[in-house]
């Protein structure tokens, strides 16, 4: 690791810890949201310097740029009540505590694993097949489309149940609710539309 | 050692400074420029004179425009969320101009040559919609947190029928560097053909109706005329900005001109053949790449400028069904039928 990129990782993983404190200290849920991304962005910059250019640009495009943007649009719009949300702090701090122990855990022997075994030293900041003979992007198509293509696909299919399940629970027809039809309204003509006639002086229709 | 820091860290530092002040001087001139070429060009359709009075012809017009903004007082609101509501415009303009590094102009002139360029540009143009989102909630009233609203969902929306187009460019392609795909251009359906490189290499008439669709989008994600919802006089006053004054509100407006650039810069890289010359003769080919660069910019900003003048506002809901239900249908099956014709011939 050269010199620059040691103090950009330092400056990228510094702010992302700092801005997911922010995330669960900060006492507006709106201005969570605007940490959480900030914490994201950082990600990607950190993402960025281990030599995943492709990851780093999709966690922005997809979780910054679309997923982010409707979790501030929902959180912008709920009425949120402080003092409610406060009351069940102490309440809910043993099982959060259980959570973040479990992880922390599962960090610790993913990542320490060379201290274990010492042979696996390193090749978990080694990418394979190395970034300079092929891109990420093409290792990743190789990974995804070619050697796992039906794990993906059916990754899509249970995306797709879940949208259709969504759209499912939410769609109702109700009735007497007046809708436009833009075929309709396209395809209407001066013949279908007007209608001229002859009045009689005096005598109206 | 001490020479050898300075020529790995001090020197490229100083030539990415350079290169980055360039390019943002550059496009600071233009955008000023295609603010008054909007102007008279709306003017001349209205047979008005347009900004005629500051400098030679109006020349004056922007920077005189700039300088008010400036000098005016900030108002914040009171009620407002104060750092959010001042970083909003700030967040706007940083990601239109960040986009720039990976756009190249001509052969070799671009600041970063970066092998996944065109993400770089769709990522920080999807970031654009902050700006809007944080200005709307930040301002703690009504009309620009509706606007914000609408406009988020707006440029969500489009955001993925351009994802689409470029999906489709790529596969002509096969490469996500910006130059890789201008360079792809210099041989296509012309020269197929038995014709000399020309302007129809281009992808434009391969993917034409991803030609039309792109630059469909590219109206709707920078909020311009017809689809300026966000900013319709009659129904939001003006949109996320109302509460916005002096400086803060000059950034928005600046944020918004140089992304409508990014976006007519990124349809001449990827369907007008970026710094190519239209013909490939020896008079035309002196003219240097950036010339036809520009050149090609400015003749897509008059297309987005006259659209401003003929066409009406859209309705929020004909907008919504233009995005979901014709444009991403299109684009989709796009994408599928480019794919099985470059399977079918052999080329991908």
């Amino acid at each position: 690791m050269t010199l620059l990129t040691a103090m950009f990782f330092y400056l990228f993983s510094g702010v992302a810890i700092g801005a997911a404190l922010m995330v669960i200290s900060s006492r507006n849920p709106v201005h969570s949201v605007l940490f959480l991304i900030l914490a994201f962005f950082n990600a990607a910059g950190l993402f960025m310097i281990a030599g995943a250019e492709f990851l780093a640009l999709i966690l922005i495009v997809v979780y910054v740029g679309a997923v982010a943007v409707l979790f501030l649009f929902v959180v912008m719009m709920l009425d949120v009540d402080f003092v409610e949300l406060r009351q069940g702090f102490l309440q809910y701090l043993p099982v959060g505590s259980v959570v973040g122990l479990v992880l922390i855990g599962e960090l610790l022997i993913v990542l320490g694993a060379s201290i274990i075994s010492p042979e696996t030293a390193g090749t978990a900041l080694q990418p394979i097949p190395d970034p300079a003979i092929r891109s990420n992007t093409a290792a990743l198509g190789d990974v995804l489309y070619t050697h796992y293509i039906f794990y993906f696909q059916l990754a899509g299919l249970v995306l797709l149940v879940a949208m259709i399940g969504a759209i499912v629970l939410t769609l109702h027809h109700r009735p007497k609710v007046q809708r436009q039809n833009i075929s309709d309204q396209v395809a209407r003509t001066k013949e279908t539309s007007i209608e001229v006639k002859q009045v009689e002086s005096g005598r109206g229709i | 050692m001490e020479a050898g820091f300075f020529d790995t860290y001090i020197w490229p530092g100083i030539v990415i400074f350079a290169q980055s002040l360039l390019m943002l001087v550059a496009l600071l001139i233009t955008v000023a420029y295609i603010i008054y070429a909007d102007r008279k060009i709306w003017a001349a359709v209205h047979l008005r004179r347009g900004p005629n009075v500051v400098g030679p012809w109006g020349l004056l017009q922007s920077f005189a425009d700039m300088l008010k903004f400036v000098f005016k007082e900030p108002i914040i609101p009171a009620a407002s969320s104060k750092v959010v509501f001042l970083l909003a415009p700030l967040i706007s303009v940083t990601m239109a101009f960040a986009a720039w590094a990976v756009i190249p102009v001509n052969e070799n002139w671009v600041v970063a040559d970066i092998n996944v360029g065109i993400l770089y540009v769709f990522a920080f143009s999807s970031l654009e919609v902050y700006g809007v989102i944080m200005g709307g909630w930040a301002s703690n009233s009504k009309y620009p947190f509706l606007a914000a609203l609408r406009s988020a969902a707006q440029m969500v929306s489009y955001e993925v029928s351009i994802g689409f187009v470029i999906v489709t460019v790529l596969l002509c392609v096969g490469s996500l560097n910006l130059t890789d795909i201008v360079l792809a251009q210099q041989v296509g359906i012309g020269t197929n053909l038995g014709m000399p490189n020309s302007f129809l290499d281009w992808h434009w008439l391969p993917l034409f109706p991803m030609f039309i669709i792109f630059f469909i989008s590219t109206l709707a994600e920078t909020n311009r005329p017809p689809f300026d919802l966000v900013e319709a006089e009659s129904e939001l006053v003006a949109g996320h900005m109302v509460e916005y004054s002096s400086t803060p509100y000059m950034l928005y407006m600046l944020a918004e001109y140089v992304s409508i650039l990014l976006l007519s810069s990124l349809m001449v890289i990827l369907f007008l053949g970026g710094w190519l010359p239209p013909v490939d003769i020896a008079v035309l080919n002196w003219v240097p790449g950036i010339i036809w660069f520009v050149g090609k910019v400015f003749m897509v900003f008059f297309m987005i400028s006259m659209v401003k003048v003929f066409v009406p506002r859209y309705r929020y809901d004909q907008l919504m069904r233009l995005g979901w239900k014709v444009f991403l249908p299109i684009s989709l099956f796009m994408v599928f039928a480019t794919a099985l014709v470059l399977l079918l011939t052999g080329t991908a």
